[in-house]
Parts: C-alpha cells; structure tokens; sequence
C-alpha cells in the first residue's frame, strides 16, 4: 500500500498542437489556440471563439487509425493515448497489466447530436451508427481495444475534473496491485450540446479569454485529450520517470451544482489534502497550473482559496486555458501532462493576455514562458460542475 | 482489512424502498419496460426542489439516504456514484431544445442537471458533504468501479464511511433506441416467466441502490463486502471460469464454501448462456437465485443483485420470488453474484456473513 506511482510519459492533443512537441512550441511562440470555429457547425460559429483541434475528422481519423465516422471524442482519446505511451519507453503493451482510466463528459454527443434532428421527426428515423458510441464509457472502450487493453477499463464523469479524477484512481488500482500500469486522463471534442449549455449559463467569452484578469469575463471552450501513463516503482525503476505522481485530493464544495463557494471551500480542501497526501508545505510548492477558466467565479474562488493557502509566500501560477481554452473532461488530463513535463523540464507556462491585476488577490499569474527552473513540486487544479475539486501534485522524487 | 455494509438502501420496480419482508409480495408485470415504484421523497428532498429534479436524481437521492439511515450514519466521508447513461432525461430535454430552437434561446437548468456526476453533486449538497466525490460513468461496470474505489480507499484509511451506488434511468428516448438495438423482447413476458422465456430479449429497467461501506461494523452489518471484480470482454467461457475460480482464490475461497449464487440471469437465451455454463462448470449443485426477472435489465443493474443478496443473507431466506435453482443450506454465509451486462462486462461480488 506503500508504493509510489510515477508519471513515465505523457500525450496531449489540443487547439495548441496535435502532439505535446507542438503544445510547447505554441507556449513559447505564445501562439494561443482561440478562433472562430472550423469545424463544428452552430449558429454561434462567428459569437464566441472556440479553441478547436486544427483537423478535420478524415485527418484525425488517419492519425488514429481509426475509422473516420466515430466520434471525434475517441479520435482525439486515442491520438493522445497513444503519444503517452509511445513516450514511456515501455514497449508491447501486451506484456504488462495495464489499464486505461479515462475521463469525458459527454462521449459521443457529437454523433448523437447530428442524429437527433431525423429522430425527433420521426423515432425511427436516423442511423443508429451515429448513437452507438453515445455513452461515455463506450469512448473509452474504442480506444482501450484498439491499444489492447483488457486488465482495467474504466470512465470517469465529474465535469471539468473528470481528467484529475482519472489520475487518482489509476493510481489506486497500481497502489492496491490491481494492475501496473494505467493511462490516465482526459478527452473531449467540442460539441454544439456543450457550446450551448455553457451559452445559456452566460459564461462564454465573447473574446478570448482572460483568466485572472481582473477584466475576464468569461471562459471560451476548447477540446482535445491528454494522458499520462502511470507506473509502478518496480516498473518505474526499469525506465526513466518524468517524475512522481506524489499527492491528490478531491474534494466537493457541496455550495451549488455549477457554480464555486465564494470562499473556495472545495477548492482549499483540494489543495490542501493533495499537500497533506504528498507531505510538502506551501511553500515548496514551484508552480500552480490553475484551473483558471476565466470566469468570475471559479478564478475569484480559486484565487482566494490559494490565498488562504499560500500567503504569503506564492508560487508561480497560470492558466494554460488561456492557450488550449477549457477542454472540459480533457483538461485535468491535459493539464497533468503539462504539470508532470513542467517537473521534468523545468518548465513555468505563460498565461495568455493577463493585464489587469485582479483586485481581490495579491498576486498575479506569470506571462512568459520559461525553462530551467528547479521545480520540486508542481500542483495542478481541476474545479467542476457538481462541487467536484480535484488538486494533483508532481514531484521530482 | 475488512469491509463491512453498514446499511443499504434500494428503489426499484419492486417494492425496495419501505422496509419489510425482502421481496414478500413482488409485483408482477407483463410489460418489456419497467418502471421505479417511488418512494414519498419529500421525505429527503424540499417540495420546490422535487419538482425540478428529474427521476434520476431523485432515485439516487432516495436510495443513498435509505442506506445512510440503515447505517444511522448522517454524514458520510465520501461519496462515489456509478451510473453508466447518466442524466438522460435532462440530456434528452436540453437536446431536443436546441434541435428544436436552432440553438437559441435556450434555458440552463437541463443541462446543469444533464452531466454525469448531478447525482453525486446533489447528494453532496443535500447532505452537506464536502468529502471524497466520484462518479463512474463505464457501461456495465459503472456500479462495480465505485465499490472498487470505495473499498481502495477503506483500505487506504482516508475515509471511515462510504456511501456508494449504481443507478440508471429510462426514458422514453434512451427506451426507443435501446429497442431499436433489438436488446428487448418482441412481446411482453410475465415476471415470473421470463428466466425460462425460450428466446432472445431482455426487459428493460432502471433503479438506484446504494451502500454505506465502513471498516469496522456497525448495528444494521450483518455482511462483508469481501470482493469485486471486473472482467473486460472475455474471449470465451473458459476465461470467465478461470477468472471466477482466481477471484475466488484471491479472497481464500473454494466454490464449496459459496452457498448461493446470485446470477445476473436476464431471459435472452443467448446472453443466459453463460451462466449455465459456470453453474455447470463451478456451481453444479448450488441454490442459484436471480433478481433481473424483478428489477429489469440495466448498466447498473448489479446493484440490485448486490442489495438483495444483503437481504438474503440479513433474512437468511432465499424469498421465493427470486430462487431460480435448487434449495440454499440453512446458514446462508457467502454469496457470490454473478452479472454480466451484454456479454462484454463481467462482473463478481463476494458478500459474507458476519
């Protein structure tokens, strides 16, 4: 029960790039992903900026080598998953225990969406092709059979922390022995479902987006997948870990379905608990990867609830969602690989178009990229629907 | 470290939700859809707030605070959720809304009630809990992947009490297609009839039921939650023997110690198969009781066979509604459930008296 997990690699598909190599060159060119929308059709297409993978499903079906008629949601899963494993250095997978634990919020809304309009005129109307991948768990199950994996499959759904949650219960099943390895994370496409019901909340920014700026007003949507692949300390011991998967924490703010406390309870008992879980204090923390969507909730709840925490002595933060935009069940997938590569490489991320200090909080998220940093211990924040807060955190050793 | 079930609590077509006799007078359909007999829920949920909720949530709100007052217990540590279609109703509304109004002017309560974890949120909410919350959202593993989590983290000692469960609706959308997927029957079976139905098809159904797990008993335990496991698209029915035989063997177990079976038995001929090929293989003079016939078929359907198994070990009695073979020995002291949800998810659970 006392084994460590270690992170031996990571993939990322976003509005950034179409691998991890392209995400960094993107934050050092500080080339933010938001544009007016490409590739999914909504009346909203010229309103709000979106933050879209640049492909189309045929390219994205190549990538994959999956057909091209499925969800994109799977597309996307299944790119990133593969990139992680490739970087792990481990080889045929058909060799370890191994399990995939992989987070989304709506699975094949893309196709179901684009089925409704026949079914609702007439029930039996519509290809079924188009809803037999609806449900969340049967994204998952597309790409764990494509990579062969049997041991563990599962999804997880808790909103924007869907991803995080991924993380620690991957890192459970390797704790409890259940299996070796598991590639944990996060994946969504963007879907006019989604667009709209963010629309209606009133959260959407009709620019891009300013996390933590005291101007924000709102988050823009993005989509893609990240994976880490978690791995046991004899497994890790034969390859050479990015880093240590060393504390997480979920907690749930129980204040209301989709908006955050205005103290930030879940959030500071996220954080919290993820420090007490690694045994690291305040101030050993590097650098935070907030969750920082932009709206004037989450970053006024979040900031305060790190204020709590940290003062007086804070980290650098920012919000890689003012790059890749809010990839929902993705982002704490997404967000894990940049934090556990930041351990590795020293990396501290910009965070896009921040100007105008928040008059709430005493400190400010960085704005340009840099390298070389001795980063001991990175934490990353997932805050969601549903009171759900998940904090992780990544350490050298 | 043992886990124990502190209290349970289950809604569902039968009569789960007011207590009494397990299953003493079942209510028999003839339909190929069934329904939640529902429980009064202002009994735990404000008027106002009933009225927006959709039957999802209520039946998981209903069932996870039946089994936290089974356990006497008003705050749990953590709250972990499986449901694999998730908020279907709410999806269904928002969904044909923006079909319907070319996606303008649309209103937000469909789909803040739409995503997966709005039951595991709601419950938080009510109970005020600001633990542990997850929600798993993988088909028919969803209710087997909370209990997982739920034992994973007993074990690790961040928790003393659990509340964990599997629920899923039907709506009239989800039951359209599902039929066009040709999962049901033709025409309607009795409910007493369908484990011997001679064809393929299964009845549809829904439910919630929820567990409250501890690592030390308390006065409702009269079970331990020895073991779950999973199993991924087997490639035949020798797999599903061999994992069964290791599950077994992993938790110190023969098949002689197991005095009843509970199997996940649906009434599609096809899909029945392979329990008769592990009775046969394993269990070939077991008592075999069954529970789909009563609650439906659904992802999270396990639940039910799970919290029933509870009872029958509480009552030491297989209820007649529910034994499919043989009689059980006098002391009924270990169950196994057996359940798989298409074929492609296995799933077993060890229950023992204590």
């Amino acid at each position: 029960m006392s084994e460590k997990v270690w992170i031996a690699g990571g993939g990322v598909i976003s509005g950034i790039g179409l691998d991890l190599k392209a995400c960094l060159q993107s934050f050092r060119n500080m080339q933010p992903g938001m544009a007016a929308m490409q590739y999914l059709p909504s009346v909203h297409r010229n309103t709000f900026p979106v933050a879209e993978v640049k492909a189309d499903n045929a390219t994205l079906a190549d990538m994959a080598r999956m057909p091209e008629h499925i969800s994109r949601t799977a597309l996307l899963s299944m790119i990133a998953a593969r990139e992680a494993w490739k970087s792990s250095g481990l080889d045929d997978i058909s060799r370890y225990r191994v399990g995939f634990v992989s987070g989304n919020t709506v699975g094949g809304m893309d196709k179901t969406e684009n089925f409704f309009p026949e079914f609702l005129t007439n029930s039996r109307g519509g290809r079924l092709q188009q809803v037999v991948h609806h449900e969340c768990g049967s994204v998952t199950e597309l790409v764990a059979d494509m990579l062969g994996i049997r041991h563990h499959v599962s999804t997880i759904s808790t909103a924007c922390s869907s991803g995080a949650n991924a993380l620690m219960y991957g890192s459970r099943l390797i704790r409890n022995n259940i299996v070796d390895v598991v590639i944990a994370g996060g994946t969504d496409a963007l879907t006019r479902f989604t667009l709209n019901g963010f629309n209606t909340l009133m959260i959407l920014d009709q620019q891009p987006c300013r996390p933590f700026d005291d101007t924000r007003t709102g988050l823009n949507l993005g989509e893609g997948a990240g994976y880490v692949v978690l791995v046991s300390d004899s497994l890790a011991a034969q390859l050479q870990p990015w880093c240590r998967f060393s504390g997480f924490a979920n907690a749930n703010d129980a204040y209301h379905q989709t908006a955050s406390s205005p103290d930030g309870t879940g959030n500071y008992l996220a954080m919290k608990g993820a420090m007490d879980m690694s045994g690291v204090q305040p101030q050993q923390i590097g650098y935070i990867n907030l969750h920082g969507t932009g709206t004037q909730n989450n970053d006024v709840s979040e900031g305060i609830a790190i204020n709590r925490l940290f003062a007086p002595h804070f980290p650098a933060m920012s919000s890689t969602k003012s790059f890749t935009g809010h990839t929902l069940g993705a982002s704490g997938g997404i967000e894990a690989v940049f934090s556990a590569l930041a351990v590795k490489e020293g990396i501290i991320y910009p965070n896009a178009r921040f100007e105008h200090q928040m008059k709430e909080l005493p400190f400010a998220p960085v704005t340009a990229y840099s390298t070389g940093h001795d980063l001991q211990h990175v934490m990353s924040n997932s805050f969601g629907f549903g009171g759900n807060c998940s904090s992780l955190i990544f350490s050298k050793a | 470290m043992a886990i124990f079930i502190l209290g349970t609590g289950c809604i569902s077509p039968q009569e789960t939700a007011q207590g009494g006799p397990l299953l003493a007078a079942p209510r028999e359909y003839e339909q190929v859809r069934l329904a939640t007999v529902d429980p009064d829920y202002k009994q735990w949920i404000d008027v106002k707030q009933i009225r927006r909720m959709s039957r999802v949530v209520k039946m998981g709100v209903g069932a996870a605070n039946l089994s936290l007052e089974a356990a006497g217990i008003t705050a749990p540590d953590a709250i972990i959720t499986g449901t694999a279609y998730g908020c279907l109703d709410d999806t269904g509304v928002f969904l044909t809304k923006m079909v319907h109004q070319q996606e303008e002017m649309l209103t937000p309560t469909a789909f803040i009630q739409s995503t997966h974890n709005t039951v595991g949120g709601q419950i938080a909410l009510l109970l005020g809990c600001n633990g542990y919350n997850n929600t798993f959202v993988h088909r028919g593993f969803s209710f087997e992947n909370a209990l997982l989590d739920a034992i994973m983290i007993l074990k690790e000692g961040s928790a003393q009490h659990i509340l964990a469960g599997g629920l899923d609706e039907i709506t009239n959308y989800s039951h359209q297609l599902l039929s066009r997927f040709g999962i049901y029957k033709k025409t309607p079976v009795k409910t007493m009839e369908l484990l011997n139905s001679p064809d393929t098809g299964t009845i549809a159904g829904e439910g919630a039921a929820f567990f409250t797990l501890g690592t030390t008993r308390g006065p409702g335990t009269v079970a331990m939650l020895s073991g779950v496991s999973t199993l991924y698209k087997p490639l035949w029915e020798g797999e599903v023997i061999g994992h069964i035989m290791k599950f077994l063997e992993d938790n110190n177990y023969t098949p002689a110690d197991i005095d009843l079976i509970v199997t996940g038995r649906n009434g599609d001929i096809d899909q029945d198969e392979i329990y008769e090929e592990v009775a046969e293989a394993l269990f070939p003079e077991h008592a075999e009781a069954c529970f789909k016939h009563l609650c439906g078929e659904y992802p999270t359907a396990a639940g039910f066979g799970v919290w029933m198994a509870n009872a029958i070990i509480a009552e030491q009695k297989v209820p007649e509604a529910a034994a499919f073979f043989g009689r059980a020995p006098k002391k009924i002291k270990n169950i196994l459930i057996y359940n798989h949800h298409q074929g492609t998810h296995h799933s077993l659970v060890l229950l023992t008296a204590c």
